[in-house]
């Protein structure tokens, strides 16, 4: 009897991307037995994850296991885990997530002060709850319940929410400043957004809000893409580290936490970018007047914290098990479910009239894409 | 947690509590005259209670004050299984509605997501006696022991009610059934699901006449939906939905055969103040309701109700806070999904009172005349039958009062989102869960 793990990663190199942005591994654990025990269960992660904690409890929908890289394992749902790189455990997300693992915040909060996030773990800033809003909701679009179709209402309403996040990160410059350190300047529009095409399906030359469009009520995949495309253009804020600034001030989350916004904010942007060790960070509070930098350098500043020996190495350790080749999704889910897994939209948009966009809910599309995802990503990367 | 058990069933916390969960009750109406009562509940079940005449007259209090007790229960709509799209289709009552009282039967139109049923309700106290050709069993008689002739007569029996389909309007609909209304004609009604409308004639169930169609052409634009409506008390031309963006659209179906384009819009401005990512989905209206009167609107959104003028239409003429003290727990409340409860809201017979559902098993009620606001609990607990309901606060500041309940202590799972107010007297009936509270009012001073 044994419980066989198999992990699906969005990015296959996800120790290049920074660290305040969600490293998502979606993990989808299935069992082979479905007699599988709950202690067999918590052994394999153990295993796999390097667990060091032995009372992790899957009980909990908000257990935070840490594995060796200092990724924290949140567990979303039933079966469905999630990484979350340290310097997203901001106390707004915890206290938003975690109903009795505040606790645990302890561990995480040593971790950010060790990384210098000292501002960090203020954790009232606009853009950070912003952004953990973003992050909220991109998971609750996600997760919807696979027996009865999802309420239209709410997931509109979500939808909505995240558009509107994401305009005012446009507005801001922040998502600007993102898409064109994400490329090369040289790079023709089209060339441009080959990648967040592949990422995002996003069609759209401009960087406007129009990539929301993969916020679309089709397949599910999409709007996996979708948690890909805002986090990793989110991320690569390059050095500049004003981008949370702007005109939004008047937009507080909470008004009490107005005062003394700005300068904490560039404190925080500087610390978070970093992650403490990068000397390449510079501190300028004015708008970067660099050029865009390469992709290399944008991704090279951002290592994973720990100091492994190579942000690379140390995941394919983790990962080794694993056969990461195994990307069909709707595979994967049959596996576990009886239902294949369909976006709240996916359905509903299968009866109306079809329009352009092609729509990967067919088993091949889906496969061909990630692969491709994952031949462009190590092109990018470079490795 | 039901999570970690081995079976390879995919939401256990679900059947666990699978007991109970058929029981919540969804859905709340009276009928015209007050008389009977249904309740629809997760479960797919009707029940009909019927309020009690009161006999004994001048020993008990001045006014029917009747009971409710239940008149009949069936099963309305069982769990379906959409094969195309390889989902459940729930067989929660969404809405029940009485249809005006016609002939010596009731019927009403109970709606699940998807399909809407006409339920006859008969009663049947009397059975002919003394057939020919039958004996009392109902077997047949040996002619040759026939010797008289006689002619049967009616005797009254014990009271039986019968419930049976009537009619079945399906496949009408291929988003989630919210709201059905029905027509002062008589003769139709109309369902909404998120994205369309539709109407319908009562006799005709495989015809429906689509008047309302949100639905873009590309799904990707979709950015709201359809959330409740409802046709006008006397005209039977107009009706009204609101949407999830906060607008009401006033539409009359004399103008063209699809209403998509409305004739009035109401739309309060945002209050650039109060701005925030959650003010989308805080205005998104959840209930709407003509008053009896069919001047006012009255509608619901997360934190308020609002009455509107249908003769104005830049903004509600009065607003009343049901709980602003969740306003600075809007980021909680979306994680936990509670900013998404649909709160029903009802006018009382005049007019002259408001009343809506809020969290921790209260319920407010507004008087429009002094602009003043009650908190009350439906709570088995805290009330004994027959016991005056005494009111709630919930402390956010200021002197905090005994009895006062803090914001952090509120329930969120106890919500009072359905309820129904008696068409002519003041009699409440609010579903907390899967209990139902009928609450009525004794006027007489002594009594208190």
């Amino acid at each position: 009897m044994f419980a066989e793990v198999t992990v699906r990663s969005m990015f296959s190199r996800p120790c290049y991307l920074p660290l305040h942005v969600m490293c998502v591994f979606e993990v989808y654990i299935s069992l082979s037995c479905a007699f599988c025990r709950h202690g067999k269960r918590v052994e394999k992660l153990k295993m796999l994850f390097g667990l060091a904690v032995n009372e992790a409890k899957l009980t909990s929908q908000r257990t935070r296991l840490k594995n060796q890289n200092g990724f924290h394992l949140c567990r979303l749902s039933r079966e469905v885990y999630t990484f979350v790189s340290p310097s997203r455990m901001s106390g707004s997300l915890l206290n938003m997530f975690s109903k009795g693992t505040k606790r645990k915040f302890s561990d995480g909060g040593e971790e950010i002060s060790e990384e210098g996030l000292v501002g960090a773990r203020v954790a009232s800033s606009y853009s950070l709850q912003r952004q953990s809003l973003l992050d909220m909701s991109l998971i609750k679009l996600q997760l919807c319940h696979m027996l009865v179709e999802p309420n239209l209402c709410r997931s509109v309403l979500i939808a909505n929410t995240v558009r509107q996040i994401q305009e005012e990160m446009t507005h801001d410059g922040s998502w600007h400043m993102v898409t064109e350190a994400f490329c090369n300047a040289g790079q023709s529009p089209s060339e441009r957004l080959v990648a967040t095409e592949v990422l995002c399906r996003s069609r759209e030359q401009d960087a406007e809000p129009k990539v929301f469009s993969v916020i679309s009520y089709e397949g599910c995949r999409e709007e996996e893409v979708v948690a890909d495309e805002t986090l990793c253009s989110v991320s690569v804020r390059d050095t500049v580290s004003n981008v949370y600034l702007a005109g939004r001030m008047g937009q507080c989350w909470e008004k009490n936490e107005l005062s003394g916004i700005e300068r904490d904010e560039e404190v925080l942007e500087d610390s978070r970018l970093g992650s403490g060790e990068d000397e390449e960070i510079n501190t300028e509070d004015e708008a970067s007047t660099e050029g865009p930098k390469t992709i290399g350098q944008v991704f090279g500043t951002f290592e994973i914290k720990n100091g492994s020996p190579g942000p690379d190495s140390a995941l394919e350790e983790l990962f080794s098990d694993v056969d990461t080749s195994y990307y069909d999704l709707d595979t994967m889910l049959t596996g576990m479910q009886s239902a294949p897994k369909m976006g709240p939209y996916d359905l509903l948009d299968s009866l109306g009239p079809s329009h352009g966009s092609p729509s990967i809910v067919s088993t091949p599309n889906c496969r061909s894409d990630l692969n491709e995802l994952d031949h462009i990503m190590e092109i990018i990367v470079g490795s | 947690m039901g999570e970690d058990s081995e079976s390879p069933k995919i939401n256990h916390s679900f059947l666990r509590d699978y007991v109970t969960e058929a029981d919540v009750i969804s859905t709340v109406e009276f009928n015209q005259t007050g008389d009977l009562l249904a309740t629809g509940d997760k479960g797919g079940r009707v029940v009909i209670f019927q309020r009690e005449t009161e006999s004994k007259g001048e020993c008990e209090e001045l006014g029917e004050s009747g009971e409710y007790n239940v008149y009949s229960t069936f099963q309305s709509h069982e769990p379906d299984f959409d094969y195309l799209k390889s989902l459940e289709i729930e067989e929660k009552i969404n809405k029940i509605r009485w249809l005006p009282h016609q002939n010596a039967a009731h019927f009403l139109l109970s709606t699940n997501d998807k399909t809407i049923k006409l339920w006859k309700v008969s009663e049947r106290d009397k059975r002919p006696e003394g057939y020919n050709l039958k004996d009392e069993e109902g077997r047949i008689k040996d002619v040759s022991t026939v010797t008289s002739l006689r002619v049967p007569v009616l005797k009254p029996t014990d009271l039986m009610v019968e419930v049976r389909p009537r009619r079945i309007f399906a496949n009408g609909h291929t988003y989630h059934v919210n709201s059905i209304s029905v027509n002062s004609d008589g003769e139709t009604y109309l369902s909404a699901d998120d994205l369309r409308i539709n109407m319908w004639h009562l006799d005709i169930t495989d015809r429906s006449f689509n008047i309302v169609d949100i639905k873009p052409a590309n799904m990707e634009d979709l950015t709201e939906v359809i959330t409740a409506a409802e046709f006008h008390p006397h005209h039977c031309h107009l009706f009204v939905y609101s949407s999830s963006k906060g607008t009401l659209r006033l539409c009359d179906m004399r103008e063209s055969a699809l209403c998509d384009k409305h004739s009035k819009i109401f739309e309060e401005p945002e209050d650039p103040g109060n701005r925030s990512f959650f003010s989308e989905i805080i205005s998104s209206v959840s209930d709407v309701k003509f008053s009896h009167s069919g001047r006012y609107l009255l509608t619901r959104d997360y934190l308020t109700v609002k009455v509107w003028d249908l003769n104005m239409e830049k903004g509600p003429v009065e607003t009343y806070q049901v709980h602003e003290y969740l306003r600075s727990k809007l980021c909680s409340l979306y994680e936990n999904d509670c900013i998404f409860d649909k709160f029903e809201c009802v006018w009382n017979s005049n007019d002259s009172v408001i009343m809506t559902g809020a969290y921790n098993s209260f319920f407010r009620m507004f008087d429009r005349e002094t602009g003043r606001g009650v908190t009350l609990e439906a709570w088995r607990e805290s009330s004994k039958p027959r016991a005056v309901l005494r009111t709630r606060r919930v402390y956010s500041g200021g002197r905090r009062r005994r009895g006062d309940v803090g914001v952090d202590s509120l329930d969120f799972s106890k919500k009072i989102l359905h309820m129904a107010w008696h068409p002519a007297e003041n009699i409440i009936a609010i579903a907390a869960t899967n209990n139902l509270y009928i609450f009525q009012d004794r006027v007489n001073a002594e009594n208190q």
